[in-house]
């Protein structure tokens, strides 16, 4: 990086450092604890408090819900230089992220590199506004871990095609507006090459949802039914047949956002929480001395996962990284995640246990540790993840 | 600062990798081990080394080294955990360079520092006594006599102790096992009256001596940094060599499962190449992302270190833990994986396991830096 580059950064540093300041309400800037302090946008989006309101809104103004994409779609226009700096000087202070957005994470990218020009002009700014929410219609009962055998038919109609089929764990299906899906255009090709990516309305007729009760008693998949779905040939991004490649390239960026899950190095430290509970012994150290042990073994993962995750972003930057490696992370990332919440239900003890009170705020740790429970099967299994990891980057031979 | 090698960085492993797979392959060490070598290593090798800058990689300019820091320390110390040279690389011009350099008076900085640069001079640090690693368990005395001091007791593990010219001793001016103040380092010539050297032949076929001191008398001049106040000097020292060792063990862990993919790959049963296996799939996966984590780690504690030695400590503990522990599983699945061809002499890579143990007890193990990491972090 040459010397007017960092001079350059160093000044967008200052920038962002005094807007946040000014502009981010001190309630936004400490960890979400409930499903309420987070964001979600689209048409019937209600905000739980002022503070969120305002967040977003300056974030939104400023194109800062999605720093890194051009500015002609709503975005902030950051480089990939000044974006690391923006997001060191959010977790500087503990800002929230205003949006959270499946669009943000998996869609956005996707239309960035697949999508036309229509299509970028359409919907990009409607995601970086927070004005759309978006669902994923991937999986289906019987196309888990094995997603390209999908079976969902869309057939051709003149300039539509009719989808007919059903797709299972669509995260919050019921409250999305619209939905990017994988459906079966050529039943006859082999199966990665007869999909194609679709976009649609949830509110078009023939489509409904119905939410799945999970062992957390929370429900934020959903089975989704699609009776004769009439939707326009121009919503297919990328070519029609093709949509096997849209699919990947999104699961990369999905791949990349949950092996982050699990609030990385935000809140308060393990040791903390779990001294909290179990209390400290005469010389002041964790009064289990196997849990203290559990705790540190972790701290030490969590911390080199955090360098990695760092690394994998510079990789990226200097063009030297594997595009599987994101299967990497996310296999570590996830079953460290699970390792962090077994850790918090021991440290937590009985109170970790109850699972409708006040007292714990409605059982939050016990749902937590559950839902993280699916973190290594969303997405690709482990087993999957590690798979594509002997096949495509260690070029092992068969599977 | 990006986790990544910049241009020049890499010109460096280049030229390092070139130059010790050429000249040090693991048949090098080998050869050592069987022949019996008095002195563990090649001095003509060395000398090759000490020609093209990397004896005096992080020795000042000003002292007739190349001034380069400890991302590229670590860059030479991965590509000689590649091939296992023994090399005093490692105890002279990483961990004893580091300790003249930031504890030396202008005197002994200028008497040592261009003899490490040209490859002729050899120091270690002496700091162990017992078992394990435990820097504040010192307890080898120096006593006041007249204008010097008189060191007993002994040190274990002591790295080229049997080749070196310049011990740095580690030992108790005051206060008792345990305690930080009363630590003091010393410059010792291991030909002075009272030091008795025995080689010790290790497990992996690399340099270490016992030593014992009897009254040795060293002068007043010969304290490296303050009397009684070496525990934060230590500490530094002690941190530059743990990322080394780290860094060390990436190269071999790295090495360890290149090799063990291939075999993967060419190995048959059951009309198969074994590498078709899921189970054995799933293992080299898992032990490729456990790499690449402690890899990103390790970059990350050394580039902590370029920035400030004195601050580096929990990211230096981060990376020595997980170093460890990936290591030892690397040539612990090289070894299973390569089935009974694994456990021969013949085949190289018991060779890796050994090392891999030795590297896991230099300066600390993962257990000792894992609770080094706890106590930082107050719980």
């Amino acid at each position: 990086m040459s010397d007017t580059e960092t001079a350059d950064l160093e000044t967008f540093r200052v920038e962002a450092r005094g807007w946040l300041e000014a502009n981010c309400p001190p309630e936004m800037r400490k960890p979400a604890t409930s499903d309420a302090d987070v964001f979600w946008g689209g048409r019937n989006a209600k905000f739980s408090s002022e503070p969120q309101r305002i967040w977003f809104e300056r974030m939104r103004d400023k194109g800062w819900t999605v720093p890194d994409w051009p500015k002609e779609y709503g975005g902030g226009g950051l480089s990939a230089a000044e974006h690391k700096v923006l997001r060191a000087e959010m977790a500087r202070i503990g800002a929230r992220p205003p949006l959270s957005s499946f669009g943000i994470w998996m869609l956005g990218p996707a239309l960035l590199k697949y999508g036309n020009e229509a299509q970028k002009k359409e919907h990009l700014p409607k995601i970086a506004a927070g004005e759309i929410r978006w669902c994923q219609g991937y999986s289906e009962p019987n196309a888990g871990s094995d997603l390209a055998s999908l079976q969902t038919r869309a057939e051709s109609d003149g300039d539509d095609f009719i989808i007919t089929g059903q797709k299972i764990w669509t995260s919050y299906a019921n409250y999305a507006d619209w939905i990017f899906c994988l459906v079966r255009t050529d039943p006859t090709a082999k199966k990665h090459d007869g999909i194609s990516f679709i976009l649609f309305d949830m509110t078009s007729k023939g489509v409904s949802t119905k939410p799945i009760l999970l062992i957390s008693g929370y429900s934020p998949f959903c089975e989704t039914f699609f009776d004769n779905v009439r939707v326009p040939k121009a919503h297919v991004v990328g070519t029609i047949n093709r949509g096997w490649d849209v699919a990947k390239y999104l699961l990369q960026h999905e791949r990349a956002m949950i092996s982050g899950m699990g609030e990385r190095g935000v809140g308060r430290p393990l040791g903390q929480i779990a001294a909290d509970s179990v209390g400290p012994d005469g010389q002041g150290r964790l009064d289990d001395a196997m849990l203290r042990g559990q705790i540190a073994c972790f701290d030490v993962d969590e911390a080199a996962l955090a360098a990695c995750a760092e690394r994998a972003v510079d990789l990226a930057k200097a063009g030297q990284a594997h595009p599987a490696f994101s299967s990497a992370m996310k296999y570590y990332g996830t079953e460290l995640n699970k390792r962090r919440y077994e850790i918090l239900m021991a440290a937590g003890g009985v109170d970790a246990l109850e699972w409708e009170s006040e007292r714990s705020k409605q059982g939050a740790r016990p749902r937590a540790w559950l839902r993280t429970k699916a973190n290594s099967i969303e997405g690709g299994t482990s087993e999957v993840m590690l798979g594509i990891v002997a096949k495509r980057i260690l070029d092992l031979p068969g599977a | 600062m990006a986790l990544v090698l910049t241009e020049e960085q890499s010109m460096l492993r280049d030229s390092a990798r070139g130059l010790i797979s050429d000249k040090a392959p693991v048949s090098h060490l080998r050869h050592l081990r069987d022949s019996k070598d008095p002195v563990g290593f090649s001095k003509e090798f060395w000398h090759s080394f000490a020609e093209m800058g990397f004896a005096g990689l992080l020795v000042p300019e000003e002292f007739g080294g190349s001034g380069l820091g400890y991302v590229e320390a670590g860059i030479v110390m991965e590509e000689i955990g590649r091939t296992l040279m023994p090399s005093p690389f490692l105890a002279t011009s990483v961990v004893a360079a580091s300790a003249l350099n930031r504890g030396g008076n202008a005197a002994q900085k200028s008497e040592f520092l261009p003899k490490i640069a040209s490859g002729s001079l050899l120091a270690t640090l002496a700091i162990d006594e017992g078992a394990k690693h435990r820097p504040l368990q010192t307890s080898l005395q120096a006593v006041r006599a007249g204008n010097g001091f008189k060191l007993s007791g002994a040190k274990a593990l002591v790295v080229d102790g049997h080749v070196a010219d310049l011990l740095i001793v580690a030992a108790r001016t005051a206060g008792s096992a345990g305690e930080r103040e009363g630590l003091t380092l010393f410059l010792v010539d291991p030909k002075a009256k009272g030091i008795a050297i025995e080689r010790t032949i290790m497990v992996d076929a690399h340099n270490a001596a016992r030593i014992e001191f009897a009254n040795v008398e060293v002068t007043a001049d010969s304290v490296l940094g303050e009397i009684d106040q070496a525990a934060g000097l230590l500490d530094g020292v002690l941190d530059i060599g743990r990322g080394a060792v780290a860094s060390e063990m990436v190269g071999l862990s790295d090495e360890v499962f290149g090799r063990t993919v291939e075999y993967l790959k060419s190995r048959k049963q059951f009309g198969k190449l074994i590498g078709e296996f899921q189970a054995l799939q799933h293992r080299a996966a898992e032990l490729y992302i456990d790499i690449e984590i402690t890899r990103a780690a390790v970059m990350k504690a050394l580039q902590a270190l370029d920035a400030d030695v004195a601050k580096a400590a929990s990211s230096v503990a981060v990376a020595k833990a997980r170093a460890g522990t990936t290591a030892t599983r690397a040539v612990q699945e090289g070894v299973q994986m390569h089935g009974g061809m694994g456990m021969t002499d013949q085949f190289d890579i018991g060779f890796f396991m050994k090392r891999a143990r030795v590297c896991e007890e230099l300066f600390g193990d993962a257990n000792y830096h894992t609770e080094q990491l706890a106590r930082s972090r107050g719980y």
